[in-house]
Formats: structure tokens, C-alpha cells, sequence
């Protein structure tokens, strides 16, 4: 079977779960070889083979992460001429996207983004216009490039025994031009990544308050959940704007949704309608939320979040 | 300093969105346009960085007549012309098309600047601001919260999901702006009135040496096979709270196994 390029998507050399989902992924459809970019590769190698990556490129020169995007699009480029894969899957995050986009540009082939599942033939799945319809796409040009959401498959662990193969790049004059001078790491506490968390409890305009927001960190904290906010609550100053899930903000697929205080204007649906299982707490029953809740309570939020988190932490 | 905005319009997304079913592609009749909301930011940081270190804002955009509404919002907020790229070869052109014919008209018009919002409300590439960078061989500052522009000088803040980073780059560059950059101006009456006499200039393919091979639905390199309303989520249980609604809620979600 062909090779199948994953680019793992790692802070300082810690690795992402969505690589583990792509490289799941790739083994279904060819074989999966990693590509890891910049240092830190020697205490990720064992996670990669646990995850069956066949082979591993590794580019382990700091100089391809010291510039934005461009270095990591020439090497893939490299990778794709030298070793023809038969695809190549990045992670649909926004330096995602956007590896994708000009790795396309410049090895003249298709690219399909915000992928959320995938069939024979790199045959994409999406689903747009806030959750209202579903499409498949495909790519009809040069190597199929796919940008997959996170949660949209499950990692499956499959050891390996990784070939390991050195590979660099000279980087052109046109890739050093936007140069990194400092990464700030903001403090995230002991909350998973809201994109990539398994369970989301976000709170809206029914919170009220940045103080009150301390009851859905309570719930989400209980159950291990990340924690998100509508756009109401962001653009109230309740909650930072960078944990805005909607149409304008970030795109989540957890296992399961918690939305508490949340009416699901189309701007909020945007962002959540293809969580697995939704859940919903609001004092107006007839919140659009409520048409797309697996279980929705219809009550006053300051009541039952409590409750629910005591209720949850009891059982524990 | 020649700042180019590039704007979009989008169906409203309050309004329904829909296919059409012979081409796959956007009913752009079904639903009102509007000015893509992230593209507001885009004019507002243009107009900004005009006041600050002099110069023009050009507002460019590709797509049918009625984009002119859009490009009419830009220049009543203060942009000082328009190029507005339309066509019918161009119809059905996915981001790598797209990409390929703004960049020729740039290339054309010439720019210190160009600046888009991060994405568009409609498609959600996201990969626009990118591909244009990779194919006019300009630096790639994007998904900006923060820029500042002193002479040929850019420093940029880069949202990433760790926090963000700092970049620096030299113009000319393509920068692409988050939501909450700033608060876009609403346009004056005055400038609504202004707007209407400021020049917009329609370029067909031809006109900017696109290569009709190269875009609309022949020049697409991808293809929808097929699409479908998503299927409606079974109905789920709704309860009322009669002082218990957060035990029966852990209840359920035990019975999913989360708790």
C-alpha cells in the first residue's frame, strides 16, 4: 500500500491526540508514516509507534518551526515529490488549514478541509451551514490534501516498530519571511484543549455574569470537560473570546456537548451540531438548543448546574 | 502605502443556506448577501493602518454583481476605491482558484498590504490568506490579533492553540485578522453618501490575465459527489426541573457511560 503522510501537530514535542485519530485513519487507507517537524522527536517516538506509524520522517531542525507555516509546507512538499504518497492528512486546526492550503498551492493538487470523516477514494465528508447539511467531496488534482477536524475519528492503538528516516530542506528566501521571535505558551490550567477535549460544557447569555462562570468551570472540572462559551458570553466580557465556540469562533465534536444557559442561535449551532451527544440546560423551553439536545432540563441553570456537578462529583 | 482589503460576500447566516442541485454550488438566491462579518475586521484594520501611516485602501472582491453590496459597506466605511472581479468563467472556482485569480489581479494592481479576515462564514476554508501568501511569495502573517505597521515594519501577534505568537516580517505582506481585532466602525450617513461616488472597477478574466482553464467549475480541483440535508438528531428527552433536574441529568449521562 502507499504511504500515507500524517503531520503530527505537537507543542514543544508534546504530541496531539488528533495525530493519533489521523494516524488511525491513514492505517485504514494505506500505510501511515508520520512527519515530525522541529525538536522534541525522541520523547514522542514511542506514542507515534503505539499509534502505528510505519515509518516516521523526522525533520528535526528548529529553523522549520522558527518561521510561520511556510518551512513546514517546503518539506511536505519535498516529502510528497521525493516519496509520491497517496495522501496527505493534516489536523483541520487553523495552522492547519493553512499547511494545507499552500501545500496545495504549491504541488498543484486539491485540498478538502474540516473533514469530519473519511471514505474510500479520500472521499470527504463535511458538514456546513451550521450543521444543516451534510456533503462529500473529493479531490480530482495532484495528491489529495486533507485537513481533518479533531474527535472525527477514534485513535486506535496499533504497535509498531517505526522506521525512523532523517530528512531536511533548504528553505527558500520566501519561506523565512514571516520570522517567529517568541511563542507565548498561555497558562490553559488543567483543562483539556477545548478543540480536541472529549467533553465540552459551555456557558451563554443565561450565566449572566463572569463571576457566575465559576458554576460551568465547576461542572466542566467535574467531569474532566473543557470549557467553552457562546458568543454572547465572550462579547459580554464574561469569558475570554479565544473560548468562543460558534460560527465565527472555534468548531467542536466532543463525545458529548454541555450547553448551559445557551438559547443555539445558528451562530452558537455552528460550532457544536456535530457533537455526538448534547445536552442542554435552559429556563426557556422553547430555546432552539432543545431541537437538537439528546437530553435538555428546562429550569432555572443556577439550580440544576449545582446540582448536576454535586450529583456527578458523588458518583465519582 | 497601498493597502488592498479583499472582501467576500456570503449568504446571511441568519437566513437559510442552501445547494443548488445541478452544480453543487452556493444558492446564492435562496439567501440575502451580506458583507462576510470577518471581513468587517479586515476594513476596519485597513482603514486603521491608512490613518496611522498614510496611503489607500482598495477593496477588492471576486463574485457576481450583487457582491457590489459588499464592496459598497467597505467603501461607505471608508475605503477609497474597489476593484470588483467578476465573470461567469469564474463560477463554481473552490479556494485554490480563488487564490490563483485574486492573486493575479494583485499582481496587477500592485500592494504594500493585502489583508483578509481569517475565513469567510460560508465556506470556512480558512486557507485563503495562506495560499495567496504561498503564491505572491510575500510573508504569511495571519490569524493576527494584534498588528502594528511602523514604515515597511510588521509585528503581529498569531493566535495558535498554545497562545500565540509573536511574528515579525517585512512588507509587503498578507495579513489575515481574527474576530475582536477591533470594533469596525459603522459607516456615517456621510460616508454611506461618499461611497456612491467612489470608483469601482470590474475586471472580467481577461482584463487580469486569468486563465479561465484555471478556475470556475472545469478548473476546480475538487469535486462534491454528493450532498444531503443532515439527517435530523433523534429526538432527545426533555424534562422540566422540579428540583431534581440535575440528579436526572447525571442519571442519563451515567446511562451514557460519561459519568
Amino acid at each position: 500500500m502507499a504511504e500515507i503522510l500524517v503531520l503530527v501537530d505537537h507543542v514543544d514535542g508534546e504530541v496531539k491526540k488528533v495525530t493519533f485519530e489521523l494516524l488511525t485513519l491513514a492505517r485504514a487507507y494505506g500505510d501511515a508514516a508520520a512527519v515530525w517537524v522541529g525538536p522534541g522527536y525522541e520523547g514522542a517516538k514511542d506514542k507515534l509507534a503505539e499509534y502505528g506509524a510505519g515509518k516516521v520522517y523526522v525533520a528535526a531542525d528548529e529553523e522549520l518551526t522558527s518561521y510561520v507555516v511556510a518551512p513546514k509546507v517546503e518539506l511536505l512538499a519535498q516529502l510528497v515529490a521525493d516519496k509520491s504518497p497517496a495522501a496527505v492528512f493534516v489536523a483541520a486546526t487553523g495552522e492547519g488549514k493553512e499547511i494545507a492550503g499552500r501545500l496545495a498551492v504549491r504541488t498543484e493538487s486539491g485540498v478538502l478541509t474540516d473533514v469530519v470523516g473519511l471514505q474510500e477514494g479520500f472521499v470527504g465528508e463535511h458538514s456546513i451551514f451550521g450543521g444543516a447539511i451534510v456533503t462529500h467531496a473529493k479531490v480530482t488534482k495532484g495528491t489529495p490534501i486533507i485537513a481533518v477536524r479533531p474527535n472525527s475519528a477514534a485513535a486506535e492503538a496499533s504497535p509498531s516498530t517505526p522506521e525512523e528516516e532523517q530528512v531536511s530542506v533548504t528553505l527558500s528566501d520566501a519561506a523565512k519571511g514571516a520570522r517567529v521571535v517568541e511563542k507565548v505558551v498561555q497558562e490553559k490550567g488543567e483543562r483539556p484543549e477545548l478543540t480536541e477535549a472529549a467533553i465540552v460544557v459551555s456557558g451563554g447569555r443565561g450565566v449572566g455574569g463572569a463571576d457566575n462562570f465559576k458554576l460551568i468551570e465547576e461542572l466542566a472540572d467535574s467531569l474532566g470537560a473543557a470549557v467553552g462559551a457562546s458568543r454572547a458570553a465572550t462579547d459580554a466580557g464574561w469569558y475570554p473570546h479565544t473560548f468562543q465556540v460558534g460560527q465565527t469562533g472555534k468548531t467542536v465534536s466532543p463525545q458529548l456537548y454541555i450547553a448551559v444557559g445557551i438559547s443555539g442561535a445558528i451562530q452558537h449551532r455552528a460550532g457544536m451540531q456535530t457533537s455526538k451527544t448534547i445536552v442542554a440546560i435552559n429556563k426557556d423551553a422553547e430555546a432552539p438548543i432543545f431541537e437538537l439536545v439528546d437530553y435538555g432540563v428546562v429550569g432555572d441553570l443556577f439550580q440544576v448546574a449545582p446540582q448536576l456537578t454535586e450529583e456527578i462529583n458523588k458518583r465519582k | 502605502m497601498n493597502i488592498v482589503v479583499c472582501v467576500k460576500q456570503v449568504p446571511d447566516t441568519a437566513s437559510e443556506r442552501k445547494l443548488k442541485s445541478d452544480d453543487s454550488t452556493l444558492d446564492r438566491e435562496a439567501a440575502d448577501g451580506v458583507i462576510n462579518e470577518l471581513d468587517e475586521y479586515a476594513v476596519e484594520e485597513a482603514l486603521a493602518i491608512k490613518e496611522s501611516q498614510g496611503g489607500e485602501v482598495t477593496v477588492l472582491t471576486m463574485g457576481p454583481d450583487k457582491a457590489s453590496e459588499s464592496i459598497r459597506k467597505a467603501l461607505a466605511m471608508g475605503a477609497d476605491k474597489a476593484v470588483h472581479v467578476t465573470d461567469e468563467a469564474l463560477v463554481g472556482s473552490d479556494g485554490l482558484s480563488t487564490s490563483y485569480a485574486l492573486a493575479q489581479v494583485l499582481k496587477k494592481i500592485g500592494f504594500d498590504l493585502v489583508i483578509l479576515g481569517s475565513e469567510s462564514t460560508d465556506a470556512r476554508m480558512g486557507v485563503l490568506a495562506a495560499m495567496l501568501s504561498e503564491r505572491l511569495g510575500v510573508p504569511q502573517v495571519t490569524l493576527a490579533n494584534k498588528v502594528e505597521i511602523d514604515g515597511t515594519s510588521l509585528k503581529a501577534q498569531r493566535l495558535t492553540d498554545y497562545g500565540f505568537d509573536r511574528v515579525e516580517a517585512t512588507l509587503p505582506a498578507v495579513v489575515s485578522v481574527v474576530e475582536k481585532i477591533n470594533e469596525p466602525r459603522y459607516p456615517s450617513f456621510k460616508g454611506i453618501m461618499a461611497a456612491k461616488k467612489k470608483p469601482v472597477e470590474k475586471l472580467a478574466v481577461a482584463d487580469a490575465e486569468i486563465d479561465a482553464a484555471l478556475v470556475g467549475l472545469a478548473g476546480a480541483s475538487t469535486a462534491v459527489v454528493d450532498f444531503a440535508d443532515a439527517p435530523p438528531r433523534e429526538k432527545g428527552q426533555i424534562i422540566k426541573d422540579e428540583g431534581d433536574g440535575g440528579v436526572k441529568a447525571a442519571d442519563f449521562l451515567a446511562s451514557k457511560k460519561f459519568v
